[in-house]
């Protein structure tokens, strides 16, 4: 199974509530992924303080990061460490890499923080304080693992490039084969899990200059098996589907936002659903909505 | 939607789903009930198996009105997976869209969806009748086995894929025929079930407009000149 939701803001006036609506519909796909979940969030000023590289770190106490890295801004999110610096984000990333090689990096970037933890979904939210999370964008999955076992790092989103974030409903069929190949291309893997695949592939193409669209058109080329994909970036928020589209999704689009979810219970929370239009995206077709 | 007034009215901002079903389910049940704020549950009105009459006011979620029997349900909004799935008898209109496997296995009654039906529209249908006056998705009527479903939009790919006896009406486009399923003469006998079918679904399309398409019973016995496939 496992649960999607996602919240695109195109009304800034909504920005204060984000937390608090990405919670309730977190709350509503519980039932679909009981045992572990994660969730992005854009434009945090908390957790990512404007001007401030952000990297998000699992594998390690909040204390062991501050006294590893003094003057660095540190925020304890359940099993998840982010933390902060002014820094570029590659120079922090290779602080870290040097000072605390054991951890691992969940997510990395500008204005961007990703929490991920083991479960109960709704415990999970109150432990990342999510309901008090601002900004402009959210993605949260609850997942009931199939490929790999149930840990923080299983957890969704899976993000492996600066501001990118992939969440998965489904299971991809040839991902070894796909890990294979782009271990030989060079690619780092921190899993054995199988949507991490699908987002390095997306980050791939993504560094050799593909955009969002034409990187998930060449992923429904290569990935075989069942997947409904909420892919996200720092300015972006796209869905796709598989062929034969089993795994559920709907998306529902007002003026003030664009939500995507696996059940039209979790987009029932949101302010103006009784006006939005909500349609089911069609198999293999890629749906981008940019800022 | 029917008037309120007469029915028993369930809210499910107050009461569960399980309640409202075991109320539906319980000997003797009020004729007339309306159901408020559904909120994208699932299973609501389901197992029902009197002649009762149901008005759900909003979005449901999966297998709504699964399993009826004599009722007649109306969604006064969109459905989600898998509506009337496994119906014997009975009515279930759905207002607005249906999400897949709409009327999936269901052995008879009337299934309605006023918009659009998603992927596996009566998807093993084994005698139930399924009017949509939208479009279905891909591998709508797959392995469809008796029943009849009606598309007045257009139907994605593979439709009628791997069917045995249902029977398919499309007015609009197919977008492609799934393995065995072909299209037919409409002759006069077709021309009259589809009206009496459009007419139950109070639809007023003309029968003339549609297609027929059915089995070409090629599936049915293995072909020993494709035994070295194995």
């Amino acid at each position: 199974m496992c649960g999607i939701v996602g919240l695109h803001l195109r009304e800034p006036s909504l920005e204060p509530r984000l937390g608090e609506l990405l919670t309730a519909m977190l709350g509503q796909v519980v039932e679909r992924g009981p045992d572990s979940a994660g969730v992005a969030v854009y434009g945090d000023p908390r957790l990512s303080p404007p001007g401030r590289a952000v990297v998000s770190l699992l594998g390690v106490t909040p204390e062991e990061v501050s006294t590893a890295l003094p003057g660095a801004g540190v925020v304890a999110a359940d099993a998840t460490t982010v933390v902060h610096a002014e820094l570029p984000v590659d120079e922090l990333l290779a602080t870290i890499a040097t000072a605390l090689p054991y951890a691992t990096v969940i997510g990395s970037g500008e204005g961007f923080a990703v929490l991920k933890g083991t479960g109960n979904p709704v415990q999970l939210a109150e432990s990342f304080g999510l309901a008090g999370v601002t900004g402009y964008q959210g993605v949260g999955h609850t997942r009931m693992a199939t490929e790999s076992a149930v840990t923080p790092e299983g957890a969704h989103p899976f993000s492996v490039g600066p501001g990118q974030c992939l969440v998965h409903n489904g299971s991809f069929a040839n991902h070894a084969t796909i890990r294979r190949e782009l271990r030989a291309q060079g690619v780092r893997f921190d899993s054995e899990n199988d949507s991490e695949v699908g987002a390095r592939f997306i980050a791939h193409h993504l560094d050799r200059g593909a955009d969002l669209e034409k990187a998930l058109r060449l992923l429904c080329e290569r990935f075989d098996g069942f997947y409904t994909l909420l892919v996200s970036t720092t300015d972006s928020f796209a869905v796709v589907r598989d062929a034969i589209a089993c795994k559920p999704a709907l998306v529902a689009e007002t003026d003030a936002w664009v939500a995507m979810a696996s059940e039209y219970r979790a987009l029932d929370v949101l302010p103006g659903i009784e006006n939005a239009r909500i349609f089911e995206p069609e198999p293999e077709e890629v749906y981008v909505w940019r800022r | 939607m029917a008037a309120l007034t007469e029915a028993e009215v369930v809210d499910l901002a107050a009461s569960s789903v399980r309640d409202l079903n075991q109320a539906l389910h319980a000997p003797q049940p009020a004729v007339s009930w309306g159901v408020l704020n559904p909120r994208g549950a699932h299973s609501v009105a389901c197992g029902l198996k009197d002649e009762v009459t149901v008005d759900i006011a909003g979005h449901v979620g999966y297998y709504c009105a699964g399993m009826n029997q004599h009722a007649t349900v109306t969604v006064h909004g969109n459905a989600g997976v898998g509506v009337a799935e496994n119906m014997m008898s009975g009515t279930v209109r759905v207002r607005g869209d249906a999400s897949q496997s709409a009327g999936a296995t269901a052995h008879g009654g009337l299934l309605v969806i006023e918009g659009n039906a998603a992927a596996r529209c009566g998807i093993s249908m084994k005698g139930v009748d399924i009017v949509v006056g939208g479009n279905v998705g891909h591998m709508s009527a797959f392995m469809g086995q008796a029943g009849r479903l009606v598309v007045c939009g257009d139907a994605g790919d593979a439709l009628g894929d791997s069917l045995y006896e249902a029977r398919i009406y499309v007015k609009g486009t197919v977008k492609s025929l799934g393995a065995d399923c072909v299209e037919k003469e409409m002759r006069d006998e077709h021309l009259t079930e589809l009206a009496e079918l459009l007419k139950a679904a109070e639809f007023d399309e003309d029968p003339a407009d549609f297609r027929r398409y059915g089995s070409a019973r090629q599936l049915y016995h293995f072909k020993v000149d494709n035994s070295t496939a194995y």
